[in-house]
């Protein structure tokens, strides 16, 4: 190979240089921090003629994802990409997309939600859509970034489901990182060409869509947006298999790090996952038996797979980058603890609530978590959430 | 022109079956804009009577492949779908003229939907939006909109034992997207065919965006006989309740002049909605819409002198 596939990119220049190789149709998007330059990036893509995609430069995120809409039930690969109030605003279109079961892409920038307002990391963001009917992917760095919305266009257009991939705001997104990337021809090849079976422009053919159902159709449309998500499980393990076998990079539902003989573990998402394996290295070397799960896909959530994964566990600890404000844990938390009860698994897990609008999580920080969850016994069930970090 | 003979023996591409109210104004609008439009046309709708009236599962009145996402972004989602065809048409995957156009009521359009649009028209998307205006939230009942009157009766801005309905102005839509400095710019009415089909074959066959106001008689909404919307439209036109015309490049031109100028208590005097205006007692207020009228269509003609170039001598 000529030109070295190795560069240095930070996560949101990683996320536009996938977006320039997967080339979509339609970029519809509104800046903001930070996710702003992405658009920014892809729009001088636009402006240089190097993709053959129409760029909406929208007045609100509404309207984005509204245009998103529009373009892909028109028939073609639609993109766009935000952050916090933006995915905020888009709520609603959110929701219409899945129910809709358009295809379309989104890269999420994890960024802290108002009040008070704050432009820094926590995932706040994404779980607020947790329920929308969105396939959401979790990255590691800017890498996982990259490679993540690669694949996710493959698993939207088969589950036909739309995909959120998200990296952490200024961790990830503003973060200059090495990493490896494919050439355009194989992410040509990779992800193909789209060829949706009806689609607005085939005039020939009218259909409409986003009619109005009475209660004698809507639950059974929303029962089949519930079985897409449930059977876009196979379809994000088969395309991560097939991506794996390409780049050598392995891409499962979760990832498990020095977990199958551990003790005491940590379930964290995004880049926090990233300092905990330096945590888990440490505290191996002085004797523990730590490890890591960090999930990859929040949405679907594996339940079996993940309780499969922490069977064997003396203690758990979940770290949860929002708050679900319900007087108890956070959203993936409950969705660890739910996994658990359904194979009979009745562990201490202790939440922690950490990293709120960017507040910053150290080294120390989690070696405190493993210490104190490594002091609870096996059998002994706790409730329990703790702020880490924050002065109270 | 649109010649009826011509327009009668198209396909249907928006049929009958459809739910709307006997007398719907806005089921008429749909009919005539698409009869002109022809089936290589796209149809966005926002949330609103027209959508609901039109599409409920399984069945559909539309006959052109019809999107609908939301209620306040009927304008970006045409935009997209325009998006689309530009890229599509670059890349060589299509290669024929297709129709955008979106339908919104006031609500969709005036209020919630107005910054979707604004947004749409300044990108300069090629789209024709027509705006089915029955200056009410007909939909959920008849709240009052940024369309509706001064002194109409809504459910929202009720005739009490002290307020007379609303209080204020409608907004001038029509300016507005004029101020946006779009190519073609109309208020049309349901009830007049020939200026409503005129101004959509017009509309269409110029590049960019493209707006057009129907005024459109809601007979639940105005409370009157099922039978009257074509009257209550042609009515509105002959009092310059809502004046006929079109602004093509920043020239205006009246499309309709009323032979007589009929008072406005005319038209007022049939509708539900304006019944508390005929009392003795709000014979100010009356008056106040009168002068409001007059003034307006004053102003539209002086508007149409001062955009007409002279004639060359």
């Amino acid at each position: 190979m000529a030109k070295s596939n190795i560069i240095a990119r930070t996560g949101n220049e990683a996320m536009a240089e996938a977006m320039r190789q997967i080339d979509p149709d339609v970029v519809a998007a509104y800046p903001i921090t930070p996710a702003t330059e992405i658009v920014q990036i892809f729009a001088g893509y636009v402006a240089d003629g190097v993709v053959k995609t129409e760029f909406v430069p929208v007045e609100s995120e509404h309207s984005a994802m509204s245009a998103c809409i529009g373009a892909s039930a028109a028939g073609g690969r639609a993109m766009t990409g935000t952050s916090s109030q933006g995915l905020a605003l888009m709520a609603e279109m959110l929701y219409i997309a899945a129910g809709l079961r358009l295809p379309i892409v989104l890269a999420d920038v994890n960024r802290a939600l108002s009040s008070p307002i704050n432009i820094h990391c926590d995932h706040s963001d994404t779980m607020m859509l947790k329920d929308s009917g969105w396939i959401q992917i979790f990255s590691e760095n800017a890498q996982e970034g990259y490679d993540n919305m690669i694949q996710a266009v493959r698993i939207a257009e088969k589950a036909k489901l739309p995909v959120m991939v998200t990296t952490d705001g200024f961790i990830i997104s503003h973060g200059m990182e090495r990493i490896e990337i494919l050439s355009d021809e194989d992410v040509k090849k990779f992800i193909g060409e789209y060829k949706p079976e009806h689609y607005l422009l085939k005039v020939e053919e009218p259909i409409t869509i986003g009619a109005l159902d009475l209660p004698d159709y809507y639950f059974e449309h929303r029962r089949q947006t519930a079985q897409a998500m449930i059977d876009s499980k196979s379809v994000i393990v088969n395309v991560g298999k097939d991506f794996t076998a390409k780049t050598g990079r392995s891409y499962e539902l979760f990832e498990k790090y020095k977990l199958d003989d551990a003790e005491f573990a940590i379930v964290a998402m995004g880049s926090t996952a990233g300092t905990t394996k330096v945590v888990v290295d440490s505290l191996r070397a002085k004797g523990m038996k730590a490890g890591l799960l960090k999930p990859r896909v929040f949405r679907p959530f594996p339940k079996e797979e993940i309780a499969e994964a922490l069977k064997n566990l003396k203690a758990i600890a979940v770290m949860d980058r929002s708050d679900s404000m319900n007087g108890h844990e956070g959203p993936v938390c409950l969705e660890v603890k739910a996994a658990l009860y359904d194979k009979g698994l009745n562990k201490p897990v202790v939440d922690y609530i950490y990293g709120l609008g960017g507040r910053e999580i150290r080294v120390q920080d989690i070696e405190d978590v493993y210490k104190e969850i490594s002091g609870l016994s096996r059998t002994k069930a706790v409730s329990e959430v703790k702020y880490l970090g924050v002065r109270e | 022109m649109a010649n009826i003979k011509e327009l009668v023996k198209q396909k249907e591409l928006f049929t009958g079956g459809h739910r709307g109210c006997a007398g719907c104004g806005a089921v008429m609008i749909a009919r005539q804009v698409l009869m002109v439009a022809g089936p290589d046309t796209v149809v966005v709708s926002a949330t609103g009577c027209l959508e609901v009236v039109s599409t409920i599962f399984p069945y559909t009145a539309w006959n052109v492949p019809f999107l609908h996402s939301a209620f306040e972004n009927a304008g970006a989602t045409i935009s997209g779908v325009e998006a689309l065809y530009k890229s599509f048409t670059r890349q060589g995957k299509i290669n024929k003229k297709i129709n955008f156009i979106a339908f919104g009521g006031d609500g969709g359009t005036y209020d919630i939907g107005l910054q979707s649009l604004s947004g749409a028209v300044e990108r300069g998307h090629n789209i024709l939006y027509v705006c089915y205006n029955n200056e009410a939230y007909m939909n959920t009942g008849v709240q009052r909109s940024g369309a509706t009157p001064k002194g109409a009766d809504t459910t929202t801005a009720p005739v009490g034992k002290v307020k007379k309905g609303k209080e204020q102005y409608r907004k001038d839509l029509t300016a507005i997207m004029v101020a946006h400095g779009i190519p073609y710019a109309a208020q049309a009415v349901a009830g007049n065919w020939r200026d409503l089909t005129s101004k959509v074959e017009k509309a269409l066959s110029i590049e960019g965006p493209k707006f057009i106001n129907v005024f459109q008689p809601c007979r639940l909404g105005w409370a009157y006989e099922p039978e009257l919307t074509c009257e209550m439209g042609r009515l509105a036109a002959d009092t310059c309740a809502w004046p006929l015309y079109e602004v093509l490049n920043g020239q205006y031109k009246i499309t309709y002049r009323p032979k007589e100028k009929k008072p406005v208590a005319e038209w007022i005097k049939l509708q539900g909605r304006f019944r508390h205006l005929m009392k003795p007692e709000s014979k100010a207020l009356l008056d106040e819409i009168q002068a409001l009228t007059d003034k307006s269509w004053e102003d539209l003609r002086k508007k149409e002198t001062a955009s007409t170039p002279a004639k060359a001598v």
